[in-house]
């Protein structure tokens, strides 16, 4: 699997887990943001810029929040 | 003591009077003042059995002679523990025993380590008046089945010793008397050798015999050991005591010590036997470098291999980024050398690319401990099972991955506790001699999450939570938003019974079972964690303890077991992308600051790479040079392809372990490492107690690890000076709250340190969370389930699980370099019998198992321990492929890799995998390329 696939998947796998949550967005943003090296981080966010396909939507939105912040 | 209270008594002995607790044997109170009563069966590790008659005594006012072992003392009771009466009674006892055991001492290995030899001398009997032709076992053939020690029925005198500790203190009870009187004999199992019998080679027979009846062959071989160092056993997170006595430079015997408090004078396999690695030919003791992975190796000095490995990284940074290059270490290290390599990561290579191989164990239970209680580690100590009332076992099998924890537990079975067993497995706790489990939730790989909800849908919903404790301790809001999840219909055991695979009427029994104990403890390990949602498992493990009220207290808590020696003190050391040592979040500004101070560098606030990221990246391409020491990523991560594919994509890897292991078949440099007898430092185990290691012999490479690691870190431009480890926990305990108390002159002073240790725990901390929980109120975490992503499918049918057994240990590379290899000298693949006749698979066919990952061949085994739909194996010898099956999933909040959950599918074939075949090519190229290394120097 390539490292972009891989990065999706466990970004969907974050966003799946915290689906439970009210605040899943702010948790899921969180998550990445102490857990996450910065680089995989910029290589989603640019992905998610190309269109992001397959990546769920609370991932995308909390990747945007991530990039504005 | 409390003369009111009923709880002693007075007495007098030889005219002392003294007072001793009412359950004092006569033996017992007269040790009190010093009086040593001649003995051959009673040892203090033992109850009294009152076999041999040695220790009889007078009692004023009673007939006869009793056996002070046995015999209890009461108020008022005067002694007589010698007279000249007793002295030709205890003559006469011994002087048969020595009918059938000549004292020829000069000729025995045990001379000078014998009891009988001891009482013997003490009560002045020097030969036998009954003379040693009468019958007697002097032919008697030895068993020498066992590849460790030696059972010489011909010096045995029925003691009953050994009998009792496999009985009493392992719990195996492979040992029993045959015959009576004269004619009794010790036999294992149905009067089979050692190695057919039940027999799991603890040594607590050997340890507790007071003859040569048993005893170590390396003592027959090598005779008595002439010193002895104090240390903690390297294998499992039990973290055993030992004595390793030597003579010269070879130890002899490692010798459980009965004053660890982890093991309380008992061992494994593992520890008390399985040390010959150390000293192994394929240690390589020379540094190494080559510029490819097709070159020859080349031994040079010290300073050239640190010179080049620094000069390579440095070149790669200055190429690709300071982000390119990071460092793995290993939970086998001391907590001093992963403080160093974390430290030398952060501060030389300057970035957080650090981690460790508590990645692909028990990083769930970090995340999901601190999560919930605040801490990232296990409440109890291991003792504290002694208080339990119900038992819950989920994911572990304590009998072969904790063997010494497991004996404690079976312990407390046998007095009556209740067990309570989730495993898929029927694994030995289940059903072994004299335990049977209440409850065995047969789990279906995969299930957990909706397992450990359902248990807690039950409490919950049948009124069984414990208000009192829940509203004192734990924060109100989070318990009334997870009590409406929890309460939720999915979450019924009738609703998971899809999922989990276990009759929702049983599930309720176990949930009943564990609500309503005093006292509810459970232990957990690997069958927990390694899955995609291993964290939310060990979330749902710490709701339940306190849905429950049990935290905070003796024979309760949340208790994970830990695969290996140190995976506790390598987490709790920093040896993440995201913590600093103390779990500490790399973002905290005040917290960095106060490592910046010490180290004087600066350090990056963002996380670095955990080590499958690390993989990934290095296949794209920016990740290019890797530090491990300690650690066999080839043979232990999942998916082995990928891995390789990584490895091989690196410019530099530097691999720092004592053999040439899988990973560094791919280095270009390898820095000899050192076995723990050759090291100082210090170990935590499971139960969070910093032990001491011990050097016990010079390092056979001329450098202890962590000078390695200090060298390497000067040739990259950042000096570190310490002369001793001792140092380096100094400033573990400046910069670590939980360690602010911890020195090693206070660890000689107490033996070992349960942390949290500081100014307000000066002694350590037992039991964790009394009265508060760390992180104030506990927090209980939403757990939904999300079903893995491994779903069997008509390709892949079957699920693999992976787990271990007693004599191998993780990759293999210590144990199957000892004659543990004899216990068990191949992975094999477990298959129900329902699925293995479906296939037309016998019993040891070769059978091709293979996933979406990749495909190996292993040889069949049998077996009803597994249910059908689920077959398992091992990951302990390199060849197995056991991992290019398993796949890239991993767990949701860590990336531990989901180990226990491969959809596959099995098949009879005649030869090995294409994996297998280049795996065997590759390793043979390799091992040439070492053999000229060896050969350019002139050595063959
Ligand atoms: S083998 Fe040793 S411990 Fe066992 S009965 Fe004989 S002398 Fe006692
Ligand atoms: S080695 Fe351990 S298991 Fe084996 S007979 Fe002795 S006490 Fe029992
Ligand atoms: S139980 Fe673990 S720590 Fe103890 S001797 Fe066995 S392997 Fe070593
Ligand atoms: S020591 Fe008391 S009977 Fe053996």
């Amino acid at each position: 699997m390539q490292e972009i696939d891989q990065l999706v998947k466990m970004a969907n796998q974050l966003s799946d887990n915290f689906s439970f949550h009210e605040d899943a967005v702010d948790r899921l943003a969180d998550h990445l943001r102490r857990f996450w090296a910065p680089s995989m981080r910029r290589k989603l966010s640019t992905f998610v810029d190309a269109g992001g396909e397959g990546l769920q939507p609370d991932a995308i939105v909390a990747l945007r929040r991530l990039q504005v912040s | 003591m409390n003369h009111a209270s009923g709880k002693v008594v007075t007495l007098t002995v030889d005219g002392q009077e003294l007072s001793v607790p009412r359950e004092s044997s006569v033996m017992q109170a007269a040790a009190r003042v010093g009086i040593k009563i001649p003995k051959l069966c009673a040892t203090d590790a033992l109850d009294a059995f009152g076999s041999c008659r040695v220790c009889l005594v007078e009692i004023e006012g009673r007939k006869g002679y009793p056996a002070s072992c046995t015999t209890q003392v009461e108020e008022g009771m005067v002694i007589h523990t010698g007279s000249e009466r007793l002295d030709h009674l205890r003559r006469n006892v011994l002087e048969l025993y020595i009918s059938d055991h000549p004292l020829e001492c000069i000729d025995c290995s045990a001379n000078g380590d014998c009891e009988l030899q001891d009482t013997a001398g003490a009560l002045g009997v020097e030969n036998c008046r009954y003379g040693t032709d009468g019958v007697n076992h002097q032919d008697a053939e030895k068993d020498t089945s066992n590849p460790y020690f030696t059972f010489d029925p011909s010096q045995c005198i029925v003691c009953y010793r050994c009998v009792r500790a496999c009985d009493d203190i392992q719990g195996s009870f492979a040992l029993s008397v045959d015959g009576r009187g004269f004619a009794s004999r010790i036999i294992a199992g149905q009067s089979d050798s050692f190695m057919d019998s039940d027999c799991v080679s603890c040594g607590a027979c050997v340890d507790h015999c007071p003859t040569e009846a048993l005893i170590e062959n390396t003592l027959i071989e090598h005779g008595l050991p002439e010193r002895s160092v104090v240390t903690t056993c390297a294998y499992c997170g039990v973290g055993c005591s030992f004595i390793a006595e030597l003579k010269g430079d070879r130890v002899l015997r490692m010798t459980p010590d009965r004053q660890g408090r982890a093991n309380e004078g008992h061992a494994c396999i593992k520890g008390r036997f399985a040390f010959a690695y150390a000293t192994h030919p394929d240690r390589i003791t020379r540094p190494m470098i080559r510029q490819s992975i097709d070159d020859p190796w080349r031994e040079v000095s010290w300073d050239e291999a640190v010179q080049y490995a620094a000069t390579r990284l440095r070149n790669i940074q200055q190429e690709h980024g300071r982000d390119s290059i990071g460092g793995i270490t290993s939970s086998r290290c001391t907590n001093e050398e992963t403080f160093l390599v974390q430290k030398m990561i952060r501060a030389a290579f300057g970035n957080n690319n650090v981690d460790n191989c508590a990645r692909v164990c028990h990083a769930p239970t970090g995340y999901g401990l601190k999560t919930t209680l605040g801490e990232s580690a296990g409440t109890q100590a291991f003792s504290s099972v002694a208080c339990a009332d119900v038992i819950l076992v989920m994911g572990a099998n304590p009998s072969d991955a904790h063997p010494v924890f497991a004996s404690r537990l079976k312990r407390r079975l046998r007095q009556g506790a209740k067990l309570i067993v989730v495993d898929p497995r029927r694994i030995e706790l289940v059903d072994s001699p004299h335990i049977r489990a209440d409850h065995h939730l047969a789990v279906r790989p995969g299930g957990n999450v909706a397992l450990i909800n359902a248990m807690a849908h039950v409490i919950v919903t049948e009124g069984l939570a414990s208000d009192d404790f829940i509203t004192a301790r734990c924060e109100p809001e989070a318990y009334r938003i997870w009590r409406e999840f929890i309460s939720k219909e999915q979450n019924s055991p009738e609703m998971t019974e899809r999922i989990t695979g276990v009759a929702a009427a049983q599930l309720r029994a176990a949930a009943h079972l564990f609500a309503s104990a005093p006292n509810a403890a459970i232990y957990y390990g690997l069958g927990v964690s390694e899955h995609s949602q291993g964290s939310t498992t060990v979330m749902g493990i710490a709701n339940l303890a306190m849905v429950t009220g049990n935290l905070g207290r003796e024979g309760v808590g949340v208790n994970p077991l830990r695969g290996q020696n140190n995976v506790q003190g390598s987490c709790d050391m920093g040896c993440f992308p995201h913590e600093l040592p103390g779990y500490r979040h790399v973002s905290d500004s005040q917290v960095r600051s106060e490592f910046e101070r010490e180290w004087n560098v600066q350090l990056q606030a963002d996380p670095g790479l955990r080590i499958p990221n690390m993989f990934d990246a290095a296949i794209s391409g920016h990740f290019k040079g890797l530090y491990v020491q300690g650690e066999d990523v080839a043979q232990s991560d999942p998916n082995t392809r990928h891995v390789e594919q990584a490895l091989k994509s690196l410019d530099c890897l530097i691999v720092q372990d004592i053999f040439l292991n899988e990973t560094a078949r791919y280095a270009h440099v390898f820095l000899p490492g050192s076995s723990f007898l050759e090291k100082n430092g210090t170990f935590t185990n499971a139960e969070r107690r910093i032990s001491r290691v011990r050097k016990a012999i010079e390092p056979l490479a001329g450098m202890e690890d962590w000078q390695v690691t200090m060298a390497l870190s000067k040739a990259l431009g950042y000096p570190m000076n310490y002369s001793h480890p001792a140092e380096i926990m100094d400033e573990i305990a400046r910069l670590m709250p939980t360690f602010r108390g911890v020195s090693y002159e206070k660890l000689e002073r107490l033996g070992s340190i349960q942390w949290p240790c500081n100014e307000d725990a000066p002694e350590g901390t037992p039991t964790m969370h009394v009265g508060e929980f760390v992180r104030g109120k506990g927090y209980f975490a939403i757990t939904g389930f999300v079903p893995t992503q491994e779903r069997t499918t008509r390709r892949f049918p079957l699920l693999l699980t992976t787990g271990r057994i007693l004599s191998q240990y993780n990759v293999g590379a210590q144990t199957r370099r000892t004659a543990n290899s004899e216990f068990y000298s191949e992975d094999v693949l477990e298959i129900h019998p329902f699925d293995a006749a479906e296939r037309g698979i016998s019993q040891d066919d070769c059978c091709d198992i293979s996933s979406r990952a990749g495909n190996t061949v292993l040889r069949a085994v049998i077996s009803e321990r597994m249910q059908p739909g689920v077959v398992y194996t091992t990951f302990h010898f390199p060849t197995s492929g056991a991992n290019v099956v398993t796949t890239d999933n991993s767990d949701w909040a860590t990336n531990c890799p989901e180990y226990k959950v491969t959809a596959v599918q099995v098949s009879q074939v005649g030869e090995s995998s294409q994996w297998q075949k280049e795996y065997r090519a590759f390793a043979r190229r390799q091992e040439d390329l070492l053999d000229q290394a060896h050969s350019d120097d002139g050595r063959d």
